[in-house]
């Protein structure tokens, strides 16, 4: 009996690969297993190799795997491409029907299934995907009942009869499998789960689930790959609670019409990637110069340009934390796992009200579109908190009609109304102002607005800026990254810890204004560290140079190839350093 | 009830003397008192140039945004509080190079925003440079031998993008201006008001004698129907352009509010934004 195991489905882009991996996945998520997938795919509507890789634990697990149990095919294409990932006496399910071969000398075991035709036989050879699944069930011992709950789910509204149908093609494609096996395989089937109930969520679904738990009544956003999810989650949703999206013309109305519609007080979001964020940049500095509250998603993806659109990358850090002209308040936040982007994304509305200023949530593709096992989140935990600005507030007349929207303050927060408000009215602007917003270039005003602004954030306050892991006063190692490097981290420790290596990790949740405390203590206590990002230049690396000095000690491991790191390469990487 | 004297504030606009801009922004404050606003009941959003400074000069909630943005930052603030009266403002060159694209987009969305142009046919602030209203041949110094490129017909590309109120004016009309202001403060959707509002130092063409010449007001063509929009057209092109007074109206397609599917008929600015536990639990169980 095993804990986890790796599977995966590939084929053509469009023919149902990614429901054959869900339909596995939702499975064994009901059955209480933990996974975690990541899906390989291009740029592309139709055609071009696609696949789905899955990983199924009883234990919580955030990163694929090195290698490769269980591989299906649907065409030639996925095991030539995939070959290599496949562990010895690994097992291959192609279908006959294109007479599936593997390399001369490998060590897998390849079985040939008559998937297309079994489906054929059964009416329509869009059943081919199930009759997989029922063959693969049978490597795993899995009854075929395991699947009866998610069929009848996606199958019910066509019908009990397509039910039946699609349930007779996992039978099939089992019985198939076991009589050309001779039986379940020795070493695939894996321990009881603990039968717990959980989601199963890509990381912008967390992201977006967030949004709408957090407040959130507007978003104005325009379509990118790796952020749509946020906005088509917040198009189905938002209506059932009076709010609304409206997907503009590109992401400087994006940007723009949420600063519009945060300054006149409904929480209000917008997402993207790179390119977004690339237009978003005055708009950025507009919410910092009028104190809006604003919070952007950026899902980084492969840059720069146009650059790998759907796939893995980390390289928008400097630009998240220095973009826009001038210099103005903002906050960077960094979730890893799908409950910290949902939480984040919670407190990212609190920060971005509390502060008044504009908030960049940070992602990557791996987090955003991996779809993952996700712990119950807890309602007790959301709060909405709005800072400075009461609705009900009844102001006084002011003497000139107009309220100190720009009042300087110790802390540097100003009170802050809307539109609407009796006694609040106020001007905004992007030019240098006054305490009224009215327009000044006063050298003394402009120090004490430019102080003020930049004031806010000395007294941030924010939960668990850096999650860590530190069993060891002194570290041989210390491991650091951001975002979804988090699982694969977390995989190598216990390799590290049994070459009988002292080894701490820092996950940045915040990565601006930078956790020097923190990040001092761990940096100062450790022999070596390894930043860890998908990134070329190393640029968590240099954040840390910037802020903590320690050159000497600080190394990067490096990968910008579009895919996420796989375990083996950063373990080895890390023996290499110490 | 607000009068329009209850709309200006002290600050001294830093306008040139004899700006057309100064009547733009008398119309715009009379025209908010006569359809019975309150200050605080207005948001006046405007963008980068001489006359994207006029949010600081009227007495309302005031957003003077960034170059070409007052439309998306408008429709923001609309959909945000429906119960505002919002109007966007800026010029020729906000909204129809940098901002173009947001210019047709709010048109054909029809959000509830009342949008003035100070239209001159010049960029001002940055000292006499072409705009996409100036006539070919127009010499200034970014075109020393004359601009080249063709003026942007707005009045016609609004009506083809799906406009439901295009209306143009003159500054110095102070009376129709507001009257025209105020239907537009009234139609419920977008609606698009075009002042030719002259330049007194950088454009020494497009001049007030010059307006007053060439300008044919529509009240004068016999049998215009402001509903017709073939007829807006075909009129526009006739005069290439050079009409005042209300274009075209269409009153009989509801706003985008009214559209938006689930869209609250309440201001959001003062929903609820707390979700009860239930409804919070039915959110995680379709992830299940």
């Amino acid at each position: 009996m095993i804990d986890q195991l790796s599977w995966k489905v590939g084929g053509q882009q469009g023919e149902g690969i990614d429901s054959t991996g869900e339909i596995f996945a939702m499975a064994l998520n009901r059955l209480g297993y933990y996974l975690y997938s990541y899906r390989h795919f291009s740029s592309r509507i139709k055609g071009g190799h696609t696949n789905n890789k899955i990983r199924v634990s009883t234990k919580q697990t955030r990163s694929i795997s090195d290698d490769l149990d269980i591989l299906v095919a649907f065409d030639q294409e996925t095991i030539d491409v995939n070959i290599h990932e496949m562990r010895d006496g690994g097992v291959v399910i192609g279908d006959a029907k294109f007479n599936p071969v593997v390399p001369e000398g490998s060590k897998v075991r390849l079985f040939s299934v008559p998937f297309t035709e079994i489906a054929n036989e059964l009416g329509t050879s869009l059943m081919k995907n199930m009759v997989a699944i029922g063959a693969t069930s049978a490597v795993l011992d899995l009854p075929a009942e395991a699947y009866t709950e998610v069929v009848e789910e996606i199958f019910l509204r066509k019908g009990a009869k397509v039910v039946e149908k699609n349930m007779e093609a996992i039978r099939r494609g089992a019985v198939y499998f076991m009589e050309a096996a001779g039986g379940p395989l020795a070493g695939f089937q894996l321990n009881k789960a603990d039968g717990q109930k959980r989601m199963f969520m890509i990381g912008n679904d967390a992201i977006a689930l967030g949004f709408v738990a957090g407040g959130v009544r507007f978003m104005s956003a325009y379509p990118i790959t790796p952020a749509s999810e946020i906005m088509e989650y917040l198009i189905k949703k938002l209506p059932q609670f009076g709010g609304t999206v409206i997907q503009t013309e590109d992401e400087i109305a994006a940007a723009t019409m949420a600063i519009g519609a945060n300054y006149a007080g409904v929480r209000t979001v917008t997402s993207s990637a790179g390119p977004g964020l690339s237009l978003m940049m005055e708009s950025i500095g507009l919410a910092g110069m009028t104190e809006t509250p604003l919070v952007i998603v950026d899902t980084q993806r492969g840059g720069p340009s146009t650059g790998l659109p759907t796939k893995q990358e980390q390289s928008d850090l400097m630009a998240m934390i220095y973009g826009t002209h001038g210099e103005i308040p903002k906050v960077v936040m960094a979730p890893s796992t799908a409950e910290e982007a949902f939480y984040d994304a919670v407190e990212a509305l609190n920060i971005a009200e509390e502060y008044q200023c504009p908030v960049i949530l940070l992602t990557d593709l791996q987090l955003s579109l991996g779809k993952q096992s996700v712990e119950p989140l807890d309602f007790g935990k959301v709060e909405i908190r709005r800072g400075a600005l009461d609705l009900n507030a009844e102001l006084p007349e002011v003497e000139g009609g107009y309220f100190k929207r720009y009042e300087v303050t110790e802390s540097g927060v100003s009170p802050r109304v809307i539109p609407g408000m009796k006694n609040g009215i106020h001007h905004v602007t992007g030019v240098e102002h006054d305490e009224t917003g009215k327009p000044s270039e006063v050298a003394a005003n402009r120090l004490k607005q430019m102080d003020k602004r930049l004031r806010k954030l000395k007294n941030l306050t924010f939960n668990t800026p850096v999650v860590k892991y530190t069993p060891n006063e002194e570290a041989d190692l210390l491991l650091v990254g951001f975002n979804s490097t988090r699982g694969v981290i977390e995989e190598i420790i216990p390799r590290l810890e049994a070459e009988g290596l002292k080894v701490n990790h820092a996950h940045l949740r915040l990565i601006h204004p930078f956790p020097l405390k923190e990040m001092k203590e761990l940096v100062d206590s450790a022999k070596k560290v390894a930043v860890i990002e998908n990134n070329a230049t190393g640029q968590l690396a240099n954040i840390l140079k910037m802020n903590l000095g320690s050159h000497e000690k600080i190394e990067s491991i490096l990968k910008y190839d579009g895919n996420p790191f796989l375990p083996s390469e950063v373990f080895n990487k890390c023996k290499e350093l110490v | 009830m607000a009068t329009f004297k209850e709309f200006r504030n002290s600050v001294k606009p830093n306008w040139c003397p004899g700006c057309g801009d100064f009547s733009v922004q008398a119309s715009i404050q009379r025209a908010a008192a006569n359809v019975g606003l309150e200050p605080d009941d207005l948001a006046v959003i405007s963008g980068i140039g001489c006359s994207g400074r006029i949010s600081g000069y009227i007495k309302s909630y005031g957003f003077h945004g960034i170059h070409g943005r007052v439309l998306p930052i408008a429709q923001g603030v609309k959909m945000a509080n429906r119960d505002l009266t919002v109007i966007a403002s800026g010029g020729d060159g906000d909204g129809f190079a940098i901002g173009m694209g947001h210019t047709v987009h709010a048109i054909r969305r029809n959000i509830d925003v009342t949008y003035i142009v100070m239209d001159n046919q010049i960029y001002g602030l940055t000292k006499g440079q072409t705009s996409p209203r100036s006539a070919e041949g127009f010499k200034t110094k970014s075109t020393p031998e004359g601009s080249v490129e063709s003026a942007i017909g707005i009045m016609e590309l609004a009506l083809t993008a799906g406009a439901t109120f295009v209306a143009q004016s003159f500054s110095s009309d102070l009376k129709e201006l507001t009257a025209i202001i105020q239907k537009g403060i009234e139609h419920k959707g977008f609606s698009l008001i075009n002042v030719f509002s002259p330049c007194v130092t950088y454009n020494k063409v497009n001049t007030y004698d010059w307006f007053k010449e060439h300008l044919i007001s529509l009240d004068t063509i016999e049998g215009y129907d402001s509903s017709n929009r073939m007829q807006a057209m075909q009129t526009l092109m006739e005069h290439d352009g050079l009409v005042k007074g209300i274009i075209y109206q269409n009153t009989q397609k509801p706003s985008y509010q009214e559209l938006a599917h689930g869209y609250s008929q309440d201001a959001l600015a003062h929903a609820d934004l707390k979700m009860d536990e239930q409804k919070f639990n039915e959110l995680l169980a379709e992830f299940m």
